[in-house]
């Protein structure tokens, strides 16, 4: 079976965009290419989930304007609440629709030679270091249909590079505010962290209006070199009808370490992937996942750890409550190639459902070609317990207080562990108003 | 105004559609401690979960009444508010909850909005009870009854009874399982409960926490219903003589329910 699609967009618009950004020609030759290939690549398959319905590529506009903010103060309210307002030196990134419209990088690192801009800047202004990772590592442009769509139409997103050595203690943060239903997002976010550095990276997707047609598309490359630690922070906060797919990849070299911290809390249908490549020997791979679904929302999230190096260790711990008629998909994969060895690769999803209607469903899978590893699975998809609930309720507390009770410890054993404090207090109040 | 009243009338329950109980009448006032023995399936704890509206436990008719309140009317966490407690003899495990914000929940929905307790004065009170308890102070911070030992969840029952100080409490089999320290223990508990304005009901299978507790009424049940009554002798008999004599007495074979005579 062949679908037909077409886009809204031809050689010319994407010429005119890259013009109109100043990219060098790589950067549109790029763009060219993914576009050509687009008709000719299906689309990705998430497991159990069916999208053939699901619209990620009709859309009229490609660009709005939005304006930038020229101080802080401007920010809706919503968004003051994700910043640290009062910092004295700030590292953050602020991206209104598709505008770059905010930037602060302290002093400080910018003469260690960090760099930290919108993915426009940094084309043209660091044209050999962004070739040598955009889409060369993590994605390829032409895994599938969306990857390609990306790559022709990105129109948004940031380029953060750690030079070798260089240690940051302090959290660089990325907040993407969508405010305009015409917008649809195609993001780019590449960091890279060489030899020796670390880095903690955190992005924010959120919609400050209820209701959007539109669509999401965006991607995330993370390049740990050698040595390297990343730590990868995100609460995505879109509003309900945006239908989203979401790759975030990251690939580890020897003795890296990347450290994920996922809060996956769209209102929206979501295809969420999240695959961490652990090339090196003795790399680390690490991810955490808190989800919440209500409402009419489908969601699918699939979370792999893949092992080439020797003594790579691989650890997936994923939680999801589905209220109301949401239904989830918990894919987990735990992937050992051959002559990885001594590898260690765990998982653990759970999925908590609250209501008759909601859906939710764990697939832990081990793939292993090598026989000196140790692996675990568990999972589990349960129902709220009604004994549970009486037991509360039997000191006194009202039966909402007591589901929420309840979802917040379903949840805690992996919002207490998330590497990052302030992703930690932002999911908790993003939980709290979803429980509600 | 002195304590209030727990009444039953005519009560009868159903689990999965079989009566249970069938056709209970008892009066529990502050001040007194009711004791109701009888040996396991007679119905002792199908009561004490039709008091508190356990979800699987069904009400075909009769009434129970607090201070006149229709209680069945209420849900279960009104009926707490009211000022009814039990304490379970199997209490719940909830992972990701602190004991401690359980309690200060549970102890501010009675307060209700806007007369929360600080959370100085919460932290003095729960460890003022603990160390009453002789529980370690940690335990505040562990997940509820998770990873408890059976003692141990006993204790938590009766430090949620001294933290949220109800007007009627059941205790359903609060002594099973305890060894006799933690027995002593939990009998402290309760005796400094004691007072005018708690009323009491204690579902047992042995005489031995009574030895620690003095009840004013003893009630004995059989086939679903309160078969007997009497004064704290009553217990001292059973323990002495066993069931039989009750049993001869009124005719009864078989003391579980379905095995009416």
């Amino acid at each position: 079976m062949t679908t037909e699609i077409k886009l809204s967009f031809d050689k010319d618009n994407v010429r005119s965009f890259s013009k109109e950004m100043s990219e060098p020609a790589w950067f549109e030759e790029f763009r060219l290419k993914a576009l050509e290939s687009f008709e000719q690549l299906p689309m990705p398959r998430p497991d159990k989930t069916r999208i053939d319905k699901w619209n990620f590529t009709q859309f009229t506009q490609h660009t709005v304007k939005s304006a930038p903010y020229a101080s802080l103060a401007e920010l809706p309210e919503e968004v003051k609440a994700l910043v640290d307002i009062d910092a004295e030196h700030k590292n953050l990134y602020i991206q209104h629709n598709q505008t770059p419209a905010f930037l602060s990088l302290s002093e400080e690192l910018k003469s260690k030679g960090v760099i930290f801009t919108d993915i426009f800047t940094a084309a043209r202004e660091h044209s050999d270091l962004l070739k040598k990772y955009y889409m060369t590592q993590a994605i390829n442009a032409d895994e599938h249909r969306l990857t390609a769509l990306n790559a022709a139409l990105v129109n948004g997103g940031v380029f953060l590079y750690i030079p070798k050595n260089v240690e940051i203690a302090e959290p660089i943060q990325a907040v993407y505010v969508h405010d305009d239903a015409e917008a649809n997002l195609f993001n780019h976010v590449i960091v890279v962290a060489e030899d020796n550095s670390s880095v903690t990276y955190v992005e924010n997707y959120i919609s400050t209006m209820e209701v959007s047609t539109t669509v999401a598309n965006i991607l995330a490359e993370v390049i740990v070199n050698a040595n390297a630690k990343v730590t990868f922070g995100a609460v995505d906060t879109l509003a309900k009808g945006i239908t989203t797919y979401v790759n975030r990849r990251g690939v580890v070299g020897r003795d890296g370490r990347i450290e994920w911290a996922l809060g996956l809390m769209n209102e929206g249908n979501t295809i969420s992937e999240n695959t961490t490549n652990l090339i090196g020997d003795g790399s680390y791979g690490d991810t955490k996942t808190v989800v919440v679904g209500r409402g009419e929302q489908t969601q699918n999230f699939t979370t792999k750890i893949v092992h080439f190096g020797k003594n790579s260790e691989g650890y997936i711990l994923k939680h999801g409550v589905m209220k109301d008629s949401a239904t989830s998909i918990f894919n987990g994969i735990g992937k050992i190639e051959h002559g990885a060895s001594k590898s260690n690769a765990e998982q653990e999803s759970r999925v908590l459902m609250l209501s008759e209607k909601a859906r939710g469903d764990a697939n832990p899978a081990l793939l292993i070609d090598e026989d000196d590893v140790t692996a675990g699975h568990a999972a589990s998809v349960g129902r709220v317990d009604n004994v549970q609930l009486y037991y509360l309720m039997s000191r006194g507390i009202p039966k909402k207080e007591a589901e929420r009770l309840v979802i917040h410890g379903f949840l805690a054993p992996v919002v207490n562990q998330l590497p990052i404090e302030g992703v930690k207090k932002q999911l908790t109040e993003v939980i709290e108003r979803k429980v509600r | 105004m002195a304590g209030s009243t727990l009444t039953v009338k005519d009560l009868h329950v159903a689990i999965d559609g079989k009566e249970i109980l069938k056709g209970v009448n008892l009066e529990i006032k502050g001040g007194e401690i009711h004791a109701i023995m009888g040996p396991n399936g007679t119905g002792k704890s199908t009561l004490s979960s039709a008091i508190m509206g356990h979800p699987k436990y069904e009400v075909t008719s009769g009434n129970i009444t607090l201070d006149g309140e229709n209680v069945l009317e209420m849900e279960v966490d009104e009926r707490a508010r009211a000022g009814l407690f039990l304490a379970m003899q199997y209490p719940s495990e909830i992972n990701g909850v602190t004991n401690a914000d359980f309690l200060r929940s549970a102890l501010n929905s009675r307060l209700g909005e806007g007369n929360e307790i600080s959370l100085m004065k919460f932290i003095r009170k729960m460890d003022k009870q603990m160390e009453f308890l002789e529980m370690d102070l940690d335990m505040a911070q562990r997940y509820l009854n998770e990873g408890f030992s059976g003692g141990e969840k006993k204790r938590n029952e009766i430090l949620q009874l001294m933290m949220l100080q109800p007007k009627i409490a059941i205790l359903d089999e609060i002594d099973s399982g305890l060894d006799i320290d933690a027995l002593k223990v939990v009998s402290k508990g309760i005796n400094e409960m004691r007072g005018e304005d708690f009323g009491c009901l204690i579902i047992t299978h042995y005489q031995r926490l009574l030895d620690y507790i003095t009840p004013d009424h003893v009630h004995v049940m059989m086939q679903g219903r309160i078969v007997k009554s009497g004064g704290p002798e009553l217990a001292q008999r059973l323990e002495a003589e066993g069931y039989d004599w009750i049993k001869h007495e009124l005719g009864i074979e078989d003391e579980t329910v379905g095995h009416e005579a």
